[in-house]
């Protein structure tokens, strides 16, 4: 064998050494990164279990009160009471107004984009829907406090400046576009033959929307409501904007009422002092928000996988 | 036995006509979401155009809403958006290429694979205020391991002259708010990248692993430049979302009034959606006028965006089958 040629071979496979070496670099690069997003939900769990843990060690705070109390006044008053319900009863007050609006209104708008909208409409309606979904939610909160709100006072006078029902229809709007794209995928994704053969038995397009299209989709449909109601309570700006800041028990949706997130807001924003209890109790309800909505888009997933509708 | 005829064809009318009583009631209420924009971008118009002028651009916060200016907003958004975009694509690439180039087979890693995914689809369901939270104690803070960020640990530059300041703990730095946007992109970016490493057909990769190239070769060099449309369409509108991102960055960077724009990693800032949401927040209708003058600005900042999406979707994308 000639003396360059035995050369190249060592060459080429000391490439291939330092090839071997370089790639196993690389994956590992790749597994660190990967290993980062697990280290987000760890930290995410650590961060608020151990604050929160803080917290309730604190003298003016008991955990049974927390969970249980119906009073919520960290700021004011001589006695301090943290009983998260008042703030859960906003955030369920604001995604119950929401929800009314979203659901009704995203999946009719999904069934006719799906089923009845001639194609030209759709090519204008589905392009509306994908801006109104990447407003950032500071807008939608400024169209609460400065159309809705008052669109609702002249409807009716007896509406507070703050109200809980001028935010949940803001987040209601800003709801809509998710109900809408993920049913709407799960509606289509039913098989043409299904919707022929309702057509040839001689079903009219309402019959095949409701009996046979709607009940095929359902677990879509159902997932993207939750997505929905997920978003809804981890909301922050439109509410922070619109909803108002007393922390009540929330009955009347005329009046103002403090959510889980608005109350963050509040005590980040203020000039609270770092260690106070009202300071470490934002952790605490940071916790209870993180697990709600945490439920919520499970519980979505489950659906999603149990459920669905396989065809072929 | 059948129906008589009549009552057969009476009760088809009936059912056709509710059918087209369905068909005016959808058509209706699916105009609405172009109502409600309509409605939107006219009062934005009407209220935001007073004061939108070359000295709004230029100019600084002020009391006086005649007087008030977005720079200092705009240029802090600048400042995090781009910390967020060169953390958040590489970690959101590299975590895409191990989900969907690397899929296991070993029954423990396949567990660990699919934990992966559902971890990632749960990150991105975490309400945002969440993550300003963990920035300001794991960023700004660094859980108070570190001293104060009024009192840092470590300090290296002037802390108002040298570009190169930096300091840990970050403090409510455009540093800290870029990486708090990072945790709440992140998941966007994976998720998107992932939908365009899968659509690039399975024939492309083994025709270059049947050359001879090696697994990474084969990454490298045909399916992330095949991917790369699909990519960048996701990362522009994971950025788009970043850059009208409010509850994260109130939580970094707290109610400072800021009057200059970052000049370094270290400095204090404020950005747009931030700044909107002080002057809408405001009793006085003049700084809502103010504020709508700022919604102008970002949306069409946002529709840049999108529209640099839609365009790099339709000229890069050449087909792969």
């Amino acid at each position: 064998m000639p003396e360059h040629h035995d050369g190249t071979v060592k060459l080429v496979k000391r490439s291939e050494a330092f090839r071997r070496v370089s790639e196993r670099g690389i994956m590992s690069s790749l597994i660190a990164s990967a290993v980062f997003t697990t280290l987000i939900t760890a930290s995410i769990i650590g961060v608020l279990s151990y604050q929160s843990y803080k917290f309730f060690r604190l003298e003016e705070v008991s955990v049974v009160e927390f969970f249980t109390g119906f009073e919520w006044n960290p700021l004011l008053g001589s006695e301090k009471h943290f009983g998260i319900w008042p703030l859960i009863s906003g955030t369920l007050m604001v995604t119950l107004i929401a929800m009314l609006v979203a659901i009704p209104l995203g999946l009719t708008t999904a069934l006719y984009l799906s089923e009845y909208a001639p194609r030209k409409l759709r090519a204008a309606l589905k392009p509306a829907l994908e801006v109104l979904a990447g407003i950032p939610t500071v807008v939608y909160g400024f169209f609460a406090l400065t159309v809705i709100t008052p669109v609702l006072q002249g409807v009716c006078p007896g509406f507070e400046i703050y109200n809980v029902t001028s935010a949940g229809i803001a987040v209601g709007i800003m709801c809509l576009p998710i109900v809408c794209s993920i049913s709407e995928d799960s509606l289509r994704a039913v098989p043409r033959s299904l919707r022929e053969g309702a057509y040839g038995l001689g079903a009219t397009r309402f019959d095949v929307s409701f009996k046979i299209v709607t009940p095929a989709a359902l677990s879509g449909i159902i997932a993207a409501s939750l997505l929905a109601i997920a978003r809804a309570v981890g909301e922050t700006m439109i509410v922070a904007l619109a909803a108002g800041n007393l922390a009540r028990l929330v009955w009347n949706p005329t009046e103002q009422g403090q959510t889980m997130t608005a109350y963050m807001v509040q005590i980040f924003l203020g000039d609270v002092s770092n260690f106070g209890a009202e300071y470490h109790s934002a952790y605490a309800v940071a916790a209870v928000l993180f697990a709600m909505t945490f439920i919520i888009t499970y519980i979505g997933h489950l659906i999603r996988v149990r459920f669905r509708e396989v065809y072929e | 036995m059948s129906l008589p005829a009549d009552a057969v064809h009476r009760s088809l009318e009936a059912r056709q006509r509710k059918s087209l009583l369905f068909h005016i009631f959808c058509a209706v209420l699916a105009m609405s979401s172009v109502l409600v924009l309509g409605a939107l971008l006219v009062i934005l118009i009407v209220q935001g155009l007073e004061y939108l002028d070359l000295g709004f651009l230029k100019g600084t916060p002020s009391r006086k809403p005649e007087k008030a200016g977005f720079m200092p907003a705009m240029w802090g958004s600048v400042w995090i958006c781009a910390v967020c975009a060169f953390t958040a694509l590489p970690i959101g690439v590299s975590t895409a290429i191990i989900l969907e180039e690397f899929k296991p087979r070993h029954p423990v890693l396949r567990r660990l694979h699919a934990f992966m995914q559902l971890n990632i689809s749960n990150l991105a369901g975490v309400p945002s205020i969440v993550y300003g939270i963990i920035g300001l104690t794991v960023f700004v803070n660094m859980l108070g391991l570190f001293g104060s960020f009024s009192d840092p640990a470590l300090q290296i530059g002037d802390p108002y002259d040298d570009w190169y300041r930096f300091q840990i703990p970050f403090g409510r730095s455009a540093l800290a708010g870029g990486l708090t946007l990072m945790l709440v992109i992140l998941p966007i970016v994976i998720v998107s990248s992932v939908e365009a490493l899968r659509a690039v057909p399975g024939s492309l990769r083994q025709g270059s692993l049947a050359c001879g190239a090696t697994k990474w070769q084969t990454i490298r060099r045909v399916v992330l430049p095949a991917s790369i449309p699909g990519i960048m369409t996701g990362a522009i509108l994971a950025m788009s979302r970043a850059i009208g991102e409010a509850a994260p960055i109130l939580v970094i960077a707290g109610t400072i009034f800021i009057l200059y724009r970052p000049d370094n990693l270290m400095s204090q800032f404020t950005a747009m959606p931030l700044q909107i949401y002080n002057w809408a927040g405001r009793p006085q209708e003049e700084f809502h006028a103010v504020a709508a003058s700022g919604i102008i600005v970002l949306l069409v900042i946002l529709l840049a965006f999108n529209a640099l999406a839609v365009i790099i979707r339709h000229k890069l994308q050449k087909p792969l089958q």
